[in-house]
């Protein structure tokens, strides 16, 4: 429990650290530009097949399992909609870039760590962790809102296509389904999760990487902390989350 | 004039630095040698603000800077330059980024001033069409001189080498430490450096400071060291078996 305060109590002093007044505007602002190619540009291809195919099976499985008469077929799309707009495009998403964003920070920064880039930024005068961590989440809060949408959209695609190719709804069955009691609400509860679950996984990833202490070793551990904490928190947070906005 | 007045340091209850005293000169070559893990990396880490010494005093000119907060040690330490054990490039940044990094932190320069000026600290260092090169690229030696470069770039009033020619073969390093003296010279700044070197001391050695176990033992200039009689530091000076046959063919 000490060491739980203990590391919390850092954590929260590395965030006053992070969150205090940039040394230099236009410097932050290209490090944010570079951060959102890195972390969310480059995220866009994993995230789209994934979701793809999730939204596929999402179709495949709502089908088998509402194949009595009583349901009518367009709720198979109703229920795919729901699922990836309420679960999967936001928590679903944000575990797979736990794993791919988290690590790469976590390892990236532990790296600078151990080879002193980031005593040299401070023998500098450069607050480090503002300059390191602010653009990383910075660009993660503005882009993964917009991974999110994108995996929507892609993921009720990819459902639509598995539901019509596999012949269990028709397409016309479907887009009636998508469209068929929607509430607008459900878009922004995913986004309002999403920048939660951005702010986690950068800062928890940050945090992992900026405290390395030792050598290549270290690194790769802090890397599987990062992913480990993050998604455990994702789903803490996707919990209370959904108390607090659906309830 | 760079001093420490009783500095002690400890981590985790291990004694690293212990009542440590020293006063470094303006416009020379001031080195802190030792063995391997007696502390002097710390020393140096402890005398830039990396690590918070637990008692004592650090003095720049007569600012107290121990005591200062973060954004009056930033003012200070705009005006240091250090050149780390592993040259700390910024592995995503050129050549030419690492050494404006700073001018672009911390100047109002306009673009084409600031490559006029990096230009110039890579030609002193001689380092020459490497400006697109990343560190990956650049040869151990080659890194030392950008890392100087980037040193230099805001014209400090204080360099620290830690371990400048550690990696390094034996005429590369000759050129590092030459490099160094050359530019404490020409900049009158006061440098410290790091190193378990003996060529080192011999090549740009004015002020030696010799460090065992977190205890300052000796103090003095490269003639000095040779005629020594402590005995710490003659184990040291003369480990290898060269130097044990030039000091017996001298005695």
């Amino acid at each position: 429990m000490i060491k739980f305060l203990s590391l919390f109590g850092q954590y929260l002093i590395l965030l006053k650290k992070v969150f205090s007044k940039p040394e230099k505007a236009p410097i932050y602002y290209r490090q944010t530009m570079r951060e959102m190619v890195y972390l969310g540009l480059n995220s866009v291809g994993i995230l789209a097949v994934i979701s793809f195919f999730m939204g596929s099976a999402i179709t495949l499985q709502t089908a088998y399992n509402t194949e009595n008469p009583i349901y009518p077929s367009y709720l198979i799309g109703l229920g795919c909609r729901d699922s990836i707009i309420l679960e999967f495009s936001s928590t679903i998403s944000a575990l797979i870039l736990a794993g791919k964003v988290g690590s790469n920070i976590a390892s990236e920064i532990g790296t600078m760590r151990i080879t002193e880039q980031i005593d040299a930024l401070e023998m500098m005068g450069v607050n480090s962790a503002s300059y390191i961590i602010l653009p990383k989440i910075i660009a993660t809060l503005i882009f993964n809102p917009f991974l999110t949408l994108l995996s929507i959209t892609v993921g009720i695609f990819g459902g639509g296509i598995a539901g019509t190719l596999s012949g269990v709804i028709t397409m016309e069955d479907f887009i009636y389904g998508i469209q068929y009691a929607f509430v607008p609400y459900y878009i922004t509860y995913s986004i309002i999760k999403t920048l939660f679950f951005a702010f986690i996984i950068t800062s928890v990833s940050s945090f992992q990487g900026y405290y390395v202490n030792g050598g290549s070793l270290e690194v790769g551990r802090a890397s599987t902390k990062a992913v480990v904490y993050s998604s455990v928190l994702i789903l803490l947070f996707n919990v209370i989350l959904t108390q607090l906005l659906l309830s | 004039m760079i001093r420490v007045n009783n500095i002690d340091k400890s981590f985790n209850g291990n004694k690293v630095l212990d009542d440590i005293s020293i006063s470094f000169e303006t416009g020379k070559t001031n080195l802190i040698i030792g063995r391997s893990g007696s502390g002097k990396t710390v020393l140096l880490k402890s005398i830039v603000g990396l690590h918070d010494i637990d008692n004592g005093e650090i003095w720049y000119e007569d600012v107290l800077f121990n005591k200062l907060d973060f954004n009056d040690k930033k003012e200070v330490r705009k005006q240091m330059g250090m050149l780390f054990q592993g040259s700390a490039l910024f592995d995503s940044m050129t050549t030419e980024q690492n050494v404006r990094f700073p001018l672009d932190m911390f100047t109002s320069k306009s673009m084409e001033e600031k490559t006029e000026l990096v230009n110039h600290c890579l030609k002193r260092v001689n380092i020459i069409n490497a400006n697109k090169l990343f560190p990956a690229e650049l040869s151990g030696g080659m890194k030392k001189r950008v890392a100087i470069a980037r040193a230099i770039a805001l014209n400090p009033r204080y360099l620290f080498c830690d371990e400048p020619n550690s990696g390094l073969d034996p005429i590369t390093a000759i050129l590092i430490d030459e490099l160094i003296k050359e530019i404490t010279e020409e900049y009158s700044m006061t440098t410290i450096v790091n190193t378990h070197d003996m060529n080192s001391v011999m090549e740009i050695g004015e002020k030696i400071v010799f460090i065992n176990e977190g205890v300052k033992c000796w103090e003095g200039s490269k003639d000095d060291i040779l005629k020594s009689d402590c005995e710490i530091l003659n184990d040291f000076v003369f480990a290898n078996s060269l130097a044990k046959q030039l000091r017996s063919s001298l005695k």
